[in-house]
């Protein structure tokens, strides 16, 4: 266990910039999530943490010590590929033996410790097996059983469930967590799918262009977004803006309840908007509206999510009154995108 | 009018059909090449082997049937028993020699540098230039009085001023440079075989073996080697079939000598079915290796089969 810090970390590949100027401080023992579009530069930073890339400028530190000059295997760092990277002509066991011989543990304590990490990922009947015997959950399994063993301080994990399918990954996903939790090694994690960063992450850097937006723990992010690309990058369908003067204006789209179906409760200040139907669209447990607000921005799309359980009949071409509450209004700077104090608007009139 | 649209379907022509049939297209297009094997490869193979088993000579048109007669006699001749020897000894050295340094020069050329495309194609020049006239280059290199190697080792003073390497006309020192002459051949098409095996192995592989803590030698020989192993079997046969079959450096650099020290089976099955006219001698020298050869190439290719990767 061990904290990971990053100070004004660079790297450059010709005159492009993928990773431009990263402070970042993990906590002992956190669960880290390294969050944004792809090509953003998350591997990179993983990979210059890993040192299997040489940074430009900036150091790292791992556990108080700095390492920039350090080679991958000095630095108790394990790590899991995107493709497991499984060694195909070595058995389950050998490659999960794989990091113990090579740091020289005597034999006799190297069956125990492949059996001990075989059984806390339930892998012990494939242990026999080549890579290419196993599934793809199996192949992730044996990856994270390789990355465990040696009890590394640090774990990196870049994408290590984007190969598995929608259903395998959700119980992945649980499964990582607990062990995370259970083993308390300080990890990063690596990911573009925002879902997987607000399941698993203590706390979730959100990069863009080689920089991290915003840290903070996933509910922060989401709901206290520090600028639009956070913003918008967060939730599904994205955030909703609209122009005003100087400032943007955000609403996620499922903030906003039929005024006919709220039931009041709390001393919330409540905005109402006036919302044109456009299109409807039924994902089951929600309906989507596509339309527009017709007094506040006419001309931009507007979406809103009405979840299926809320009984309420709509048409298209009609307009009805939505309420948000005036926190979850959020206002940005029109220029920069940085997220600016409540200017309600609603007040004046 | 929906009668009239399905009239209208013309019913596939000959070729179209041959063109969508699984069975027969396949075979149609490998005809041309089985043809060409069976021609160039399978006729003087058959041919050989029928010589073999007869007398025939360029001497008599009498043919008489002889059963093993002649591979009895081809064993009892000593100097058969030293071309094979030689075949042999020359195959595993040079192969050897090969291997090692067919692995150390592909190693070295996987790392990115300046000019590397040249390097490369620098390293495959002998493999393009033709046997014969690569073999006749080593022969003026070589030659006993103008060698520029001679020179070489007198500008290094291993050699003094006047010093003299017969380089072919003593048996060691011919039979080294044959082996060298042979190694020089092969080792271009080893060192590209090994360079895409090389190639062919993903970056993460080496990085997650550099996470896991593997140094140089753990790296190279526990994860390098034997994941380019089913392809360097491959280039290991092609090069000891080369190497057992070959006889144009031998016959251009010593033609065998000093005193047949440097025959090897080709050369001897040569001089002594096609310049002595034995037809029938040369054939069960020619035909000796084959069956070897043959179960060297089987249990090659199974080796490489279960070695397979992914
Ligand atoms: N080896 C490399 N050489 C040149 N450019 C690279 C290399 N690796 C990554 N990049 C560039 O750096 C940027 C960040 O890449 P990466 O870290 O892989 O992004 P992410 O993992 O967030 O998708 C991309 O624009 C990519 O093209
Ligand atoms: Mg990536």
């Amino acid at each position: 266990m061990a904290i990971v810090e990053t100070k004004a970390l660079r790297k450059e590949w010709g005159d492009h910039t993928a990773v431009d100027g990263v402070d970042l401080a993990v906590r002992e023992g956190e669960f880290l999530v390294l969050l944004g579009p792809s090509g953003c530069g998350k591997t990179t930073l993983l990979r210059m943490i890993a040192g299997l890339e040489k940074q430009t400028a900036g150091d790292i530190v791992i556990g108080n010590r700095i390492v920039n000059a350090l080679p991958p295997r000095e630095r108790k760092i394990a790590m899991v590929f995107q493709s497991y990277a499984l060694y195909p002509h070595l058995t389950v066991a050998k490659n999960i033996s794989f990091p113990l011989r090579a740091q020289g543990m005597p034999r006799a304590q190297i069956g125990p410790a492949v059996e001990k990490a075989a059984a806390m990922f339930g892998i012990e009947r494939l242990l026999h097996r080549k890579p290419r015997q196993l599934s793809g959950g199996e192949r992730q399994r044996v990856a994270l059983a390789r990355a465990m063993v040696r009890e590394p301080d640090v774990f990196l994990l870049d994408e290590p469930l984007s190969n598995l399918d929608a259903k395998l990954r959700t119980s992945a996903r649980d499964e990582l967590q607990q062990f995370q939790r259970k083993l308390g090694t300080t990890t990063i994690y690596v990911t573009h799918d925002q879902i997987e960063a607000m399941g698993l992450g203590d706390r979730i850097a959100v990069m863009s262009k080689g920089k991290i937006r915003q840290l903070g723990p996933p509910q922060e992010v989401y709901n206290e977004p520090a600028d639009t690309f956070v913003a918008g990058f967060l939730g599904s369908p994205p955030m909703n803006f609209f122009k005003r003067g100087d400032l943007l204006i955000g609403m996620r789209p499922e903030d906003l309840l039929p005024r006919s179906a709220y039931s009041g409760g709390g001393g919330d200040k409540l905005v109402t908007v006036k919302f044109r139907v456009g299109r409807i669209e039924n994902l089951g447990a929600d309906n989507l509206l596509y339309g527009s607000l017709t007094d506040l921005a006419p001309k931009e799309r507007f979406i809103i999510d009405v979840p299926s359980a809320i009984n309420f009949p709509v048409e298209p071409g009609k307009d009805y009154d939505f309420v948000i509450k005036a926190s979850d209004v959020k206002f940005f700077d029109a220029q920069s995108g940085v997220r600016t104090s409540p200017k309600p608007f609603w007040e004046k009139s | 009018m929906s009668a009239d649209a399905v009239a209208a379907a013309p019913p596939p022509g000959f070729f179209s059909r041959l063109a969508d049939s699984e069975e027969w297209l396949p075979r149609i297009l490998l005809a041309p090449a089985i043809l060409y094997i069976v021609a160039s490869v399978g006729g003087p193979f058959i041919a050989a082997l029928v010589y073999g088993l007869t007398d025939v000579s360029i001497s008599s048109t009498a043919v008489h049937f002889v059963g093993l007669a002649n591979f009895r006699s081809v064993i009892e001749d000593p100097g058969f028993h030293r071309a094979l020897r030689n075949t042999l000894f020359l195959a595993f050295v040079s192969q050897g020699l090969v291997i090692v340094l067919a692995s150390t020069l592909a190693i070295a050329l996987q790392r990115d540098f300046r000019g590397k495309w040249w390097v490369r194609l620098l390293i495959l020049l002998p493999w393009v230039a033709p046997i014969s006239l690569g073999s006749i280059g080593w022969l003026w290199m070589l030659d006993s009085i103008y060698s520029v190697l001679t020179w070489m080792l007198r500008w290094a003073h291993f050699l003094g001023p006047w010093d003299r390497v017969a380089w072919l006309g003593r048996p060691n020192l011919a039979m080294g440079s044959i082996i060298g002459v042979q190694v020089w051949r092969t080792l271009p098409l080893a060192t590209v075989i090994l360079l895409g095996g090389l190639s062919s192995i993903p970056q993460d592989i080496h990085d997650q073996a550099e996470i896991d803590g593997a140094r140089f030698w753990r790296h190279l020989l526990q994860i390098t080697v034997p994941l380019v192993l089913p392809i360097q079997l491959v280039a290991i046969l092609f090069g000891f079939v080369f190497a057992t079959t070959d006889m144009i450096v031998v016959w251009v650099l010593t033609r065998g000598g000093p005193y047949d020290t440097t025959q090897v089976l080709a050369s001897m099955a040569f001089f002594r079915g096609i310049d002595g006219g034995d037809l029938a001698g040369g054939a069960a020298i020619a035909l000796f290796l084959f069956p070897v050869l043959a179960i060297a190439a089987v249990v090659l290719l199974r080796v490489a089969r279960r070695t397979e990767v992914t």
